[in-house]
């Protein structure tokens, strides 16, 4: 009982990750919350048997007989077999409406159709829809449907290459060194690689997604908090892997506005 | 059908092999001196794969990549994972300790293919020293022990083919030595011995060998795919050439997830051979542990892309496979709670032996729920690369299979020297080692979650005093070593004489002399129908009684 | 009891001078299937590319089927012919054994011949395309099993003779083991032709 109550206390309480940046962050974190207390629990429970057991049991000096011989307990297997089967089915589907809810289900086709869409105006290649999207995490229905009218998220195309990200915006044709999104609007990121895999991760969204060349993927996301967040190379792509690194600035839809409007190219006025 | 030769086991079989300690270093066919051939050879490959991994630690305790090259350190830490994978765990767990035990456990003289077994060993040291020499000659593979192309492609060439030419000899060794344990096993039992009276180890070694058999093969394949597109420029996994990386990742984790029970199942072998003795019972669940090491092998073959959660995998296949992981947590957490059940209520010794079985049960459990955790997708999507995972997989493969290989060398020196360990070295020994490996490996978990990732030399200062401290752990275990040396040396040939069974224990290999015969037994080979006969059923409790049952029949 | 010829005592006496039962084949067997694996990762990477990888514009892979089903009957008739050398052999009848023996050997030369004659009339190369590659990796690597296989049974065709081979009525596992392999080479390849050259 006292375990049980630990090991739901610490889950709630002990704080071990970085501040929740995106929608789905929170989401995570409900998961990693159940995961950690039912962790809790387990480990506490078995050391303390351990222990006890090393403690409780132990042969005393000139002690030669043998402990009882029990070589089954079929009522005690039973149960032990059964509570760990539900606790997974539990974890599994809880993690599964998880999965859900950060959009890890969204069919991932629909992602790169919107890419596509925008980018027929500006881009001069026949390849964009007929694109496969080779893996990813997609926008979570109840997003669009929360707010009425389905919002088009924000296309960014993400160029992954040793070693650096580069972030083009097909709405204003130009390309970024930082990935530059407004609080609270959705984005979806089209990635690809140029040479080796990498792996595009923000630790304060939870969210990662390999960078492949030639097989595209998306990731896809709705930034909660202004801040700057480290975008981590999370894949070996060579010497330099661990100082692969970028930034991505959230910020107020004004700030990011006029960010926008500096860097558009499509709309850019003679200087 | 036996023929036996009597009063000829005197006379020495008419063979030109050398005696003595040159033994060790001939093309013997005894499956003792090859097992313990396999054991020195993977220990001085430990030894190697931890000044590598010393090596990793210093460079972590800055955050600047300062101790050595970038270059130097990709081939550093893809030794340091190739090395310990293929010429350690895989080559002891199962060379070593099944070649020594499985003749005695199915009470034969030897293996089914001594001459194959021979092979098999001495495929090891040139892999090993070709491997290694890779680093000095050409410079080593640079990818990971993983190779994910197009990194492997794209390295210098010289070392990956190097690379790919030593996993091919190690894994041909692998699969040789399963072909024999699964014949010797299933077809060499001393007659009157049925499957279900075999000791445990026996049947996580036959459930290792096949997959060993079944998946090794795929990453033969694999590598041998990957070499083509090095030297002969096709494009399997070349995406410039039109291939497809995903594909490797697919076929090499199809054998890689595998590895890892190959790597940890004769592990839980040995430790439910370990504990029965020493807490004086009988293992708890004998049908059930043999059922569960049953479905760990199925379910093992079919979970492989749980590696691969933020790949090129579309959302049913990350579906599919969360689910297919999980499950492998029954059967395990089958196992574990049976060896508890083993140790409640015995009479526990606490020597060196049961204390690192009992660290494996501590640290294996937590490695275990971090694994339970990561095959759940949505968590992994998160820490997946990170050194979340590196914790994890530590502490199943040291926290687990090196606790439980310490743990063996305790339990059976004796039989192999004749003499025993000393136990206050080998107290000192486990205490280093298990505060030395948790201090390394339990605030890399913390590391993982917050944005640390992994194989890199650089990283965000906020994660330094944690990386150091996570040195200072590896320094430990690094210490840890000297009294483990120090000990066996010496016991060598100061150790207390241990006589032929000092631990009063019921399997085959303790009813002869320490060290045993070349025939493994003068005479019959014994027939022991419960390897587990400890305990005093409780009508016949009695505190004075002395020594357990002893259900060892003669023949009848 | 019988007494045991030299090459026996090698081959089944252990440390304690005891005889077991000859588990050769089983091992032999349990190869195979460790062989039959790794044929299966390259038809698993050739269905996953076939699947999921469309060729370029512009490559070409074509495959005739005339010469493949000859490939397919020379092997399965040489199965056939290794078969009846073995039943020759159980009767002692070396001379007949022999003969099969090398009938099965050059039906298998010819496959290689065969697969040759096939590799140059192609129309593309091992480098040309994702396709073109595997195909010509998958069946090197069996055309590599048939050229070892067929060298064996060379070798068993050598041992076969009277009156100083060593293969013989009593003492058959070469032959029954070399034959084991050549079924499973066949076996691989109505496999491989179902795979690359049907589907």
């Amino acid at each position: 009982m006292i375990l049980v109550l630990g090991g739901l206390w610490i889950g709630q309480n002990v704080n071990l990750l970085p501040v929740d940046a995106s929608a789905n962050a929170p989401i995570y974190d409900e998961l990693f919350r159940v995961l950690f207390s039912i962790g809790t629990i387990l480990f506490l429970g078995i050391v303390g048997l351990v222990v006890f057991s090393l403690i409780r049991f132990r042969r005393r000096s000139g002690e030669l007989s043998d402990g009882l011989a029990i070589e089954g307990n079929l009522p005690l297997e039973i149960f032990w077999t059964a509570v760990p089967a539900v606790v997974v089915l539990f974890i599994g589907l809880f993690s599964y409406d998880i999965y859900e809810r950060m959009g890890g289900m969204a069919p991932l086709d629909h992602a790169a159709m919107d890419h596509a869409a925008m980018d027929h105006a500006s881009s001069n290649q026949g390849s964009g829809s007929e694109q496969r999207v080779w893996g990813g995490i997609g926008t979570p229905l109840l997003t669009a449907s929360e707010q009425g009218t389905p919002v088009s998220p924000l296309p960014v195309e993400v160029t992954a290459m040793q070693f650096a990200f580069l972030f083009r915006y097909p709405k204003g044709d130009f390309i970024s060194g930082e990935l530059h999104v407004p609080v609270g609007q959705p984005v979806s990121l089209s990635m690809e690689a140029k040479d080796v895999i990498h792996a595009f991760w923000v630790p304060e969204f939870r969210l990662k997604q390999d960078v492949i060349p030639g097989q595209p993927t998306v990731l896809n996301f709705t930034p909660t908090r202004a801040g700057r967040y480290p975008i981590v190379c999370a894949e070996l792509c060579g010497p330099y892997h661990g100082g692969m690194r970028s930034t991505v600035v959230v910020e107020e839809q004004d700030a990011f506005d006029n960010w926008f409007a500096q860097n558009n190219k499509i709309t850019a006025t003679d200087t | 059908m036996t023929a036996t030769l009597p009063a000829q086991s005197e006379h020495p079989s008419p063979s030109l092999q050398p005696q003595g300690w040159l033994r060790y270093f001939s093309f013997s066919v005894d499956h003792k001196v090859i097992g313990l051939q396999y054991l020195v050879c993977g220990f001085a490959f430990y030894l190697i794969g931890g000044a590598l991994a010393g090596a990793i630690r210093t460079e972590l305790v800055s955050p600047l990549s300062d101790f050595m090259p970038r270059e130097v350190y990709n081939q550093v830490l893809t030794l340091h994972g190739t090395v310990m994978i293929f010429l350690w765990i895989v080559p002891v767990v199962n060379g070593a300790f099944g070649n020594y035990l499985i003749p005695f456990y199915v009470g034969a003289r030897d293996m089914a293919f001594p001459r194959l077994n021979a092979v098999a060993f001495w495929l090891i040291p040139p892999a090993g020293l070709l491997l290694i020499s890779s680093y000095f000659i050409t410079g080593a593979a640079q990818s990971g022990w993983t190779a994910y192309p197009p990194l492997s492609i794209t390295t210098p060439a010289s070392g990956q083919i190097i690379w790919i030419l030593s996993v091919l000899l190690l894994g041909g060794s692998s699969i040789f030595g399963g072909i024999n344990f699964i014949a010797t096993i299933l077809k060499l039992r001393r007659p009157g011995l049925k499957m279900m009276q075999l000791p445990m180890y026996c049947w996580a070694m036959l459930g290792t060998s096949i997959l060993v058999v079944l998946s090794t093969p795929v990453l033969a394949g694999t590598l041998i795919l990957l070499s083509f597109d090095i030297v002969a420029h096709t494009g399997f996994f070349n995406p410039g050439l039109g291939g497809n990386v995903v594909v490797y990742q697919h076929l090499f984790w199809f054998y890689s997830h595998p590895a890892v029970y190959i790597m940890v199942l004769p592990a839980f072998g040995l430790v439910s051979e370990i504990l029965p003795v020493h807490c004086r019972k009988p293992l708890f669940g004998y049908a059930t542990m043999v059922v569960s090491i049953m479905a760990i092998v199925v379910l093992g073959l079919v979970v492989w892309a749980h590696h691969m959660f933020t790949s090129g995998t579309p959302p049913w296949m990350r579906l599919f496979f969360t689910i297919a992981t999980a499950f492998i947590a029954v059967p395990t957490g089958i196992k574990f709670f049976n060896w508890l059940a083993t140790l409640w209520g015995g009479r526990i010794s606490l020597n060196s032996a049961v204390l690192f079985s009992c660290g494996f049960i501590i640290n294996f459990v937590l490695g275990g729920i971090t694994g339970v955790a990561l095959a759940q997708v949505p968590f992994d999507v998160h820490v997946h690369d990170t050194y979340f995972v590196v914790a994890h997989f530590h502490y199943i493969v040291y926290g687990g299979s090196v606790f439980v290989i310490f743990a063996s060398i305790y339990h059976w020196y004796p039989k192999v020297t004749g003499r025993l360990l000393n136990e206050s070295i080998g107290r000192l020994h486990f205490l280093l080692t298990f505060v030395g490996f948790n201090l390394c490996f339990a605030p890399q978990h913390w590391l993982g979650l917050n944005g640390m990732p992994r194989r890199v030399a650089e990283y965000d200062p906020q994660f330094a005093f944690i990386n150091q401290l996570s040195s200072v752990g590896a320094l430990l275990m690094a210490i840890s070593t000297l009294p483990f040396l120090w000990n066996v040396i010496m016991s060598a040939f100061n150790g207390e004489i241990a006589g032929d069974n000092p631990w009063r224990a019921l399997t085959p290999e303790w009813l002869t002399s320490s060290p045993p015969p070349v025939e493994n037994w003068k005479g019959e080979a014994p027939l022991v129908t419960e390897p587990y006969g400890y305990g005093v059923p409780a009508e016949q409790l009695d505190l004075q009684a002395a020594s357990g049952r002893d259900l060892w029949s003669n023949g009848r | 009891m019988t007494t045991l010829t030299p090459s026996e005592t090698d081959l089944n006496l252990d440390h304690a001078g005891e005889t077991h039962a000859d588990h050769r084949m089983f091992g032999l067997a349990t190869f195979l299937v460790a062989d039959a694996m790794t044929f299966a990762g390259f038809f698993a990477a050739y269905l996953t590319f076939k699947a999921v990888n469309p060729l370029p514009a512009g490559a070409i892979y074509e495959l005739e089927l005339p010469l493949p089903i000859l490939n397919t009957v020379l092997l399965l008739v040489s199965s056939f012919t290794f078969h009846r050398a073995g039943a020759n052999l159980r009767r002692s009848m070396h001379q007949r054994c022999r003969l099969w023996l090398l009938i099965s050997a050059a039906l298998g030369f010819a496959f290689l011949v065969s697969q040759m004659v096939e590799y140059f009339t192609l129309p593309f190369g091992l480098t040309d395309n994702l396709y073109a590659s595997t195909f010509y990796a998958l069946t090197g690597f069996h055309g590599l099993h048939v050229t070892l296989g067929a060298l064996m049974i060379l070798i068993v065709w050598w041992q076969c003779r009277t009156p100083s081979g060593r293969i013989t009525a009593q003492n058959h596992f070469p032959l029954e083991a070399a034959e084991l392999y050549w079924h499973f080479v066949d076996g691989i390849w109505v496999i491989l032709f179902v795979i690359l050259y049907l589907l």
